[in-house]
């Protein structure tokens, strides 16, 4: 009737068959009345219409006209409180609000909409709350009373209208507010009022976890029934309670049995046409009771024992050859891997997934790769049998695809297959047009090499490879790492690895920074023994060299870092090569006037060293002793020899922003100076270099200045403060950059004991975190309980710490959360 | 749970959204915004599936639209692929070889359906019987007290 076809015309009376006689005069008087209303005020314009207008617009600005002309009329329509053409304004308000201009001025007359009796303009209403109203707003008070009395309605569908909104946009408050309501509904004989109210509580749940107690009675019934509407959104809430209570956890385990009765039906029964989806039985709600099962039968082998027959059941005998079917196989799979099954079963599973890997479909063979990736972590050897079909699916055209092939791939690199794996994902590192994938697979390839390698030269070439590849997406952490490798290997795979990085220079490419400067770094550090000690000799010589470096220090696509790396490399030379000096005095010279102002110092620095303190410059640019791989990896600038430590200090900074660096420089610094000896003048100036630019750095790097020598200083933080309730952190930083952390609460209070005292703490990922127990979990008056904290860092990131604090006092639990985002002890 | 549905156009034209967390207005368009972008610009061969924050995508195209819903990590997404195919069901029962035209010109029926498939982010009715029954028992509740006759122009018109 509402169609944007023409609207038929009006009937006759005796034509109509809704107006007959016993039509009662209140509608009469109601139609007489709303007559008069239209000729005192002209009808606003109809939905399909107003649609109709804005769709024939031919530009934006059109658009907006007609829209701000309509929106002027809608509030104007608002304010005089016209209740005849509410429903319908509010309608074309949703529609412009779709359009993206604003309609938040429709809010409250959704809520006059809500309350009045009329189901029409009840369903615009709760339609438009859902839309314009979310749970932030302070509306939310007005809204709670219009639908207490909607939820207590006779009429199921405007009782389905709230439970419906409630769903949609409950706010804590609303879910505390209306908790026994929906509880009330749950049970009401009424299907469909029942199935509603059971997700409603679902989404109380997720927002007020404690109210799991009020619902828990109702979900008894839930699972009895035959109806799949009403089953299907009892197992959501239970499955909902399981994850947010351990104890409900333990309280549902006994309705495995019932779980698996229902599962069976489903599989076994016959053709039903109404819940029949291609063949299968209501995969909605089979997936959904897998879930179930899942949660509870993980790490409870007796639960799992009850699960076996079923899940093999249904793995064994689904349809395969549809979207639907694998969706339940996946869902099974899941189960599978992740309750304590047989091994046959998971060999089971495992195969499912290799079948997925070929199916055609897309999105079958990235579930596939997902799961496998998951599940590689506890079975990786069943995941290796499918390792070719992996290595395929890093050709796939789809970015998702690539990504999970990628990780998977990552994941199975072993000893054994080492060398194929890793000449398969540089191929794909080559190939990938993203540079995020680069990045990433180059960092990867470097951590395999590091772990599987069998030997340093192969490493050192893969590194290459991957320098080569990867191009100017390489993460600084595989320039060190290559820098520090090729100083710690012996002196002929120096000269053939710098051999390699100087024919891959010669190659004339852009973007290859790293490339450049890992060559630079090498050349500066082994040029001669490349030049004279290897099979290059009688081809290149020391002016070709210095040609190169010409070119590099100032080819425009290089950038200030490269060319800092190249400048000192090329100084280096002039101690290494024979009879390069006066050229390479002058190249140096040249820097004295250069634009950028650390280059230009490093320019009249150098030239000074070839004047008037010769005498320095072969003991000063000795050649690096091996860089000891430190553990946790130095990543960053960490490779960097003593001596150019104080030539790029600034410059590290400057390219860095991280102080991290800068911990990691003073690390192998002050280690430097205790092997060498004989850099001691040096290191003595650049010991006090380093401590005058700590001056004007901030804390941690301060901190850990002290740590070889000075006494450790353990400043206390308040971290959290709160009612009675303060909590310190004494935080130490170790030596390999990982922080040990003593957490002291203390209770103010002289009267109230806090129970059950639990902290937990989480770190960003790159950390690792491990709590010592507590000395006690209840806090007595004026007492206070101790825990030690130590957390791990191997990439030398920023710490930030969130905490969540809960206790119970009088019986009452309390959550606080804090977040901790300084960790520097001194200020 | 389901955090959100976007039925948008090939042009990128939003014709339906239903959100199932709250964000603040600025936010619903930023991301609407994202989503259209990245999902338009996906190839037609490539998967349902995008890894978009901490949410997983899940995206269909039916002719000139495009169902795109956003679920949680531990979500299956194969399943909300049947969930998007469900919807697409029940609106072409209900308006008879559904078009684009259809959700434009009677956005509500869509979200009225929508609200008898899922709530609050979960799937509450398996049967499309019964769906189609509890909007079609609605639809005449409306029709009843609609007073036909005489001016032809209440409703929503």
């Amino acid at each position: 009737m509402w169609g944007y076809q023409p609207e038929p015309g009006i009937l006759p009376p005796e034509e109509n068959r809704r107006f007959n006689a016993p039509f009662n005069m209140a509608t009469i008087k109601q139609v007489i009345n709303e007559a008069v209303e239209r000729v005192r005020m002209p009808t606003p314009v109809r939905l399909r219409d107003l649609i109709r207008h804005i769709r024939a617009a031919r530009t934006a600005a059109e658009e907006r006209a007609v829209v701000n002309k309509e929106c002027a009329l809608i509030r104007a329509c608002f304010r005089e409180d016209d209740s005849l053409w509410r429903c319908r304004n509010l309608a074309k308000l949703l529609y412009i609000h779709m359009l993206g201009y604003p309609a938040h001025f429709g809010q409250l007359e959704c809520l006059k909409l809500i309350a009045s009796p009329r189901f029409t303009d009840k369903r615009i209403g709760y339609l438009g709350a859902m839309l314009l109203l979310d749970e932030r707003q302070d509306v939310h008070l007005l809204i709670t009373n219009s639908l207490k009395n909607d939820l207590n309605s006779t009429t199921q569908f405007v009782v389905g209208l709230a439970l419906c909104t409630l769903g949609a946009i409950a706010s804590p408050e609303m879910a505390r507010d209306l908790a026994s309501e929906i509880d009330r509904l749950a049970r009401s004989p009424n299907a469909y009022i029942r199935k509603k109210a059971a997700l409603c509580a679902f989404r109380v749940v997720r927002k007020v976890p404690e109210s799991i107690e009020i619902f828990l009675p109702a979900t008894r019934s839930l699972l009895t029934e035959k109806n799949h509407g009403v089953l299907i959104t009892g197992v959501t809430l239970i499955t909902e309670m399981c994850e947010k209570s351990p104890d409900t956890l333990a309280h549902f385990k006994k309705l495995v049995p019932n779980l698996v009765r229902i599962l069976k039906n489903l599989i076994l029964a016959g053709y039903s046409p109404e819940h029949d989806v291609s063949g299968v039985s209501d995969p909605f709600l089979q997936v959904k009771i897998l879930r179930l099962l899942r949660i509870l039968g993980r790490g409870d082998p007796e639960t799992s024992e009850a699960m076996n027959d079923v899940l093999a059941q249904v793995a064994t005998n689904t349809e395969t050859t549809k979207n639907v079917g694998n969706t339940i196989l996946y869902e099974t799979v899941l189960s599978i891997m992740d309750i304590q099954s047989e091994s046959g079963l998971r060999v089971l599973a495992i195969n499912i997934l290799g079948r997925f890997l070929l199916n055609n479909d897309k999105n079958i063979r990235y579930v596939a790769l997902n799961t496998l990736l998951k599940t590689s972590a506890k079975d990786l050897s069943a995941v290796q049998r499918h390792r070719s079909t992996i290595l395929e699916c890093l050709k796939d055209p789809d970015v998702s695809i690539r990504r999970r092939a990628m990780e998977l791939c990552v994941a199975l690199v072993n000893h054994s297959n080492v060398r194929s794996m890793i000449t398969e994902l540089l191929l794909f590192v080559e190939r990938s047009p993203e540079p995020e994938f680069k990045s990433v697979c180059s960092s990867h390839i470097m951590h395999c090499a590091d772990k599987f390698s069998p030997d340093n030269k192969w490493r050192l070439e893969t590194l290459l490879r991957v320098i080569v590849a990867a191009g100017n997406n390489v993460r600084d952490d595989v320039v060190s790492s290559t820098i520090q490798l090729i100083s710690d290997s012996p002196r002929e795979l120096q000269a053939s690895i710098t051999a390699d990085f100087w024919r891959e220079l010669c190659v004339d490419k852009i973007d290859r920074q790293p490339l450049v400067q890992v060559a630079m770094w090498s050349l500066g550090e082994y040029g001669d023994i490349m030049l004279y000690d290897s099979e290059f000799a009688s081809k290149l010589t020391e002016e070709e060299i210095l040609d190169v470096y010409q070119r590099m220090l100032w080819a425009p696509q290089n950038n200030i870092v490269t060319k800092q790396y190249a400048l000192l490399s090329l100084v280096k030379l002039s101690t290494r090569f024979k009879s390069a000096l006066q050229r390479i005095n002058r190249m140096v010279e040249q820097f004295g006037s250069h634009l950028h102002i650390e280059m230009q110092q490093r320019g009249v620095e150098f030239t000074a060293l070839f004047s008037q303190y010769d005498h320095l410059r072969p003991s000063l640019l000795e050649r690096m002793p091996p860089i000891p791989n430190t553990k946790p990896k130095m990543d960053e600038m960490g490779g960097d020899s003593p001596e150019m430590e104080s030539l790029v200090i600034d410059q590290v900074v400057e390219q860095q922003d991280s102080s991290n660096a800068l911990l990691l420089l003073l690390g192998t610094s002050t280690a430097e100076t205790a092997i060498l000896p004989d850099t001691n003048i040096n290191s003595i100036e650049n010991n006090q270099d380093l401590l005058d630019l700590l001056g004007g750095l901030d804390g941690p790097s301060l901190n850990n200045v002290d740590i070889p020598k000075a006494p450790i200083h353990k400043p206390s933080m308040t971290v959290f403060e709160k009612d009675n309730l303060k909590i310190n952190f004494e935080v130490e930083q170790t030596i390999d950059g990982g922080y040990e952390i003593l957490m002291t609460a203390y209770n103010f209070s002289n009267n109230q004991t806090l129970d059950n005292f639990v902290l937990q703490a989480a770190v960003p990922k790159t950390f690792v975190l491990k709590m010592q127990p507590a000395s006690s979990t209840q806090l007595p008056p004026t007492g206070e309980i101790t825990q030690v904290i130590s957390i791990k860092n191997p990439t030398n990131g920023v710490l930030r710490m969130r905490l969540r604090i809960c206790y119970s006092v009088n019986g009452q639990t309390v959550t606080e959360q804090a977040e901790v985002n300084q960790f520097s002890p001194t200020s | 749970m389901m955090q959100f549905m976007l039925l948008f156009s090939r042009q990128g034209k939003l014709r339906l959204q239903k959100w199932y967390q709250a964000y603040p207005d600025k936010t619903k368009k930023k991301i609407t915004r994202e989503l259209i972008a990245t999902i338009l610009a996906r190839k037609p061969k490539m998967c349902s599936f995008l890894e978009w924050k901490d949410l997983k995508v899940v995206y269909k195209r039916y002719a000139s639209l495009y169902f795109c819903c956003a679920i949680e990590q531990d979500d299956n997404e194969l399943l909300t692929l049947e969930v998007i195919h469900r919807y697409v069901e029940l609106l072409d029962k209900y308006f008879g070889s559904v078009c684009e035209l259809d959700i434009i010109f009677n956005f509500e029926k869509a979200y009225f359906m929508c609200d008898e498939l899922l709530l609050g982010g979960e799937i509450q009715e398996t049967s499309k019987k019964n769906v189609l029954k509890a909007i079609a028992a609605q639809d005449l509740l409306q029709e009843d007290e609609t007073p036909q006759g005489l001016f032809e122009d209440h409703g929503l018109g």
